[in-house]
């Protein structure tokens, strides 16, 4: 059992000792320090604490052959054969970690009737696409889905497993990690490899402002979730590389207690995640009547408002326009944000824009560490007269061409 | 029926900040409450009950002190509790919690349906619900946006996909996550709380489940570890203007203009 023990005679100062953990989980009782169950294995008391007070011991790690897991699959993740743009860009990233290390890029598909759309793929840097094309996986249904997954890892044995933090992604990644009791890590924002092909996951974590680095160093496959819009994909070449495998599984194995009784298309809205000018209002906007100067500027950009989580918790927008870890992640030309603070879970969400300009009045606001161009100003005073200033602009434009036609 | 909810206490505030001298994260209090996802769950638990009758478990993993959320979920209608509580479960990752969870769902009976909020507001994850249906051997939908029909032997339900809304029908026992929106949450009701303020939680530890092997739980049963936690990168590259705000406009004025946005 991996532990924390501490060593009582190592320490002088109490409550200094039971300050050094985040979480709360040292507490006293009796006059003695003992970790409790909020402990989060951190170690920071192990690394920060008095020398040699807090001992992190851990015994009997298990081994594996990691030789034998090799390639890098991406899920294929589509809608009756359509398939997300987020397949593409994990397709990319595959391709540059499995290049590293030598491993193949497989693309698993499944589903029914994509035969035809699987060779799409091999214009986008796949060695193998593996396609179980069966009726029963024409709708998503858990069961089916799972097990055809399980299939192909018993099948290829892959050490690094890629899927799109898209609901579907969400669902299937953490049913299939568990069946093999291997670790998952969501919503991933940097990935990267190792030459053990240990796969080194990074992502915001604890909710806070904190980053943390993640692996898995004792299981495989390793799977991790990516949104969309984290990664780049790549340009997709005139070539067909690779080939197009198809795969069969017992129909037994593909039985469902869910049955698919309808499928609705979800009126086409237009998502902040396909805006190229983005607009963010943060928690300094005072009431919702000030939202409309967020909206004007928006608009004389061509471009959408978007919102931090605080003002959705009001009420005053549509969740779908939540930009962060628990809303949508962007990756527009241009974002403004006006009055973000810029806490990490939302910077997770947009910091692969093109241009990020920032305005708050709080010069040591952590959205300034994510901006190109930060802004210490009132967004009350500075927006109005941005607005202004465009509008005129426009309209000296037009009295100009105005001029030129007379 | 029997619904067991899923429920967890997280951090009141986002605002965790990490000292960059020293690496140690500064801690603004411990002030927590109910993940918000989770209110969602137990309304939706208390909605089956009072349209069909239901008996309801709320279970959450954590430190002695998470039985607040227990509590809270009394006074909207649950009507038993149990809390999983030992140090060895220190340091759990999305599989080790999960697994703790499905040892705990299995010990307070074996529900029909099993419900959790979406994700939580510190993991951000949206994972333990789907592992955990893997654990309890059952079948799942997540992202449920509505229940549309409640049979004797299935549900009916609306699933969020990324274009489409599939509505399935799905045979208990199973578990399904909820979408924010689906009820709205009631608050709290003070006759609930007086008439339940005494009432028992039981605490459940690594010994009382079936499965007591250590390396299950914890650390030890977690594939994944942190290797280091640190302050994110800023972006290196970037311009700090300062002035009147008529200053700052015109030069945010000119800076548009330059890349070609007006």
């Amino acid at each position: 059992m991996a532990k924390i023990i501490i060593h009582h005679n190592q320490i002088q100062n109490l409550e200094a000792a039971k300050d050094l953990c985040p979480f709360g989980a040292i507490e006293e009782i009796d006059g003695k320090l003992e970790i409790n169950a909020g402990c989060k294995m951190c170690k920071i008391c192990v690394k920060k604490g008095p020398k040699g007070a807090f001992e992190f011991v851990e015994d009997q790690v298990r081994t594996i052959n990691k030789e034998e897991w090799q390639g890098v699959v991406v899920y294929v993740d589509h809608v009756e054969g359509e398939i997300h743009p987020v397949t593409y860009e994990l397709i990319g990233k595959a391709r540059e970690m499995a290049d590293k290390i030598k491993h193949p890029v497989y693309a698993l598909f499944m589903g029914a009737g994509i035969a035809e759309q699987a060779k799409e793929l091999l214009h986008y840097g796949v060695d193998e696409v593996f396609v179980y094309d069966e009726e029963a996986l024409r709708d998503f249904r858990i069961e089916p889905y799972a097990a055809v997954f399980e299939d192909f890892i018993n099948l290829k044995k892959p050490s690094i497993a890629l899927v799109g933090g898209t609901t579907v992604g969400r669902s299937i990644a953490p049913r299939v990690a568990a069946r093999f009791k291997t670790g998952l890590t969501a919503d991933c924002t940097i990935l990267d490899v190792q030459d053990n092909t240990d796969l080194d996951q990074i992502r915001p974590a604890f909710g806070g402002n904190i980053m943390a680095h993640i692996y898995t160093p004792h299981h495989r496959p390793q799977f991790a979730t990516v949104r969309y819009k984290i990664f780049t994909a790549l340009e997709r070449s005139d070539i067909e590389k690779g080939v197009v495998t198809r795969c069969e599984i017992a129909q037994e194995k593909l039985a469902s207690k869910i049955r698919v009784l309808e499928i609705k298309q979800k009126e086409k809205v237009q998502t902040i995640e396909d805006a190229e000018v983005i607009v963010v209002a943060g928690r300094a906007i005072q009431k919702q009547e000030d939202l409309k100067m967020i909206e004007e500027l928006a608009d004389i950009l061509g471009g959408q408002v978007a919102c931090t989580r605080p003002l959705i918790e009001a009420g005053w927008i549509d969740a779908r326009k939540q930009v962060g870890l628990s809303g949508r992640t962007v990756k527009p030309k241009l974002i403004i944000t006006c009055g973000v603070s810029g806490a990490i879970q939302f910077v997770a969400g947009m910091n692969n824009s093109d241009c990020i300009i920032a305005i708050n009045r709080d010069e040591k606001a952590n959205i300034f560490q994510a901006a190109h161009y930060g802004i210490i100003g009132d967004i009350y005073e500075i927006v109005p007269t941005l607005i202004k200033k465009i509008k005129s602009g426009e309209m000296s434009m037009i009295d100009l061409k105005s001029a030129e036609n007379e | 029926m029997e619904i067991t909810v899923c429920i967890k206490q997280v951090p009141g505030t986002s605002e965790v900040e990490v000292d960059e001298k020293t690496g140690v994260l500064k801690r603004d209090g411990i002030d927590s409450k109910m993940n918000p996802y989770d209110l969602y769950a137990i309304e939706t638990a208390v909605q089956l009950k009072e349209a069909h009758g239901a008996h309801i478990t709320a279970i959450s993993m954590g430190p002695p002190q998470a039985a607040e959320v227990i509590k809270e979920a009394f006074m909207m209608g649950v009507d038993e509790g149990a809390l999983l509580t030992d140090r060895k479960f220190a340091g759990s990752d999305v599989l080790a919690t999960s697994y703790t969870l499905a040892q705990g769902v299995k010990k307070t009976g074996n529900p029909d349906l099993v419900i959790c909020g979406k994700m939580t507001t510190d993991g951000d994850t949206a994972q333990v619900g789907p592992e955990m249906a893997e654990f309890l051997g059952i079948p799942h939908i997540a992202n449920v946006l509505r229940i549309l029909e409640v049979g004797e032997k299935s549900i009916i339900v609306e699933m969020d996909m990324p274009s489409t809304i599939e509505v399935a029908e799905i045979a208990f026992p199973c578990l399904i996550t909820v979408e924010k929106g689906i009820f709205q949450p009631r608050l709290p009701s003070f006759k609930l709380k007086m008439a339940t303020k005494d009432k028992k939680i039981t605490f459940y530890s690594l010994q009382d489940f079936d499965d007591t092997d250590e390396k299950n739980y914890g650390l030890n049963g977690s594939p994944t570890q942190v290797k280091r936690i640190f302050p994110p990168e800023g972006n290196l590259d970037h311009e700090i203007w300062g002035g009147s705000n008529a200053e700052l406009s015109e030069q945010l004025f000119g800076k548009l203009k330059e890349l070609k946005f007006v």
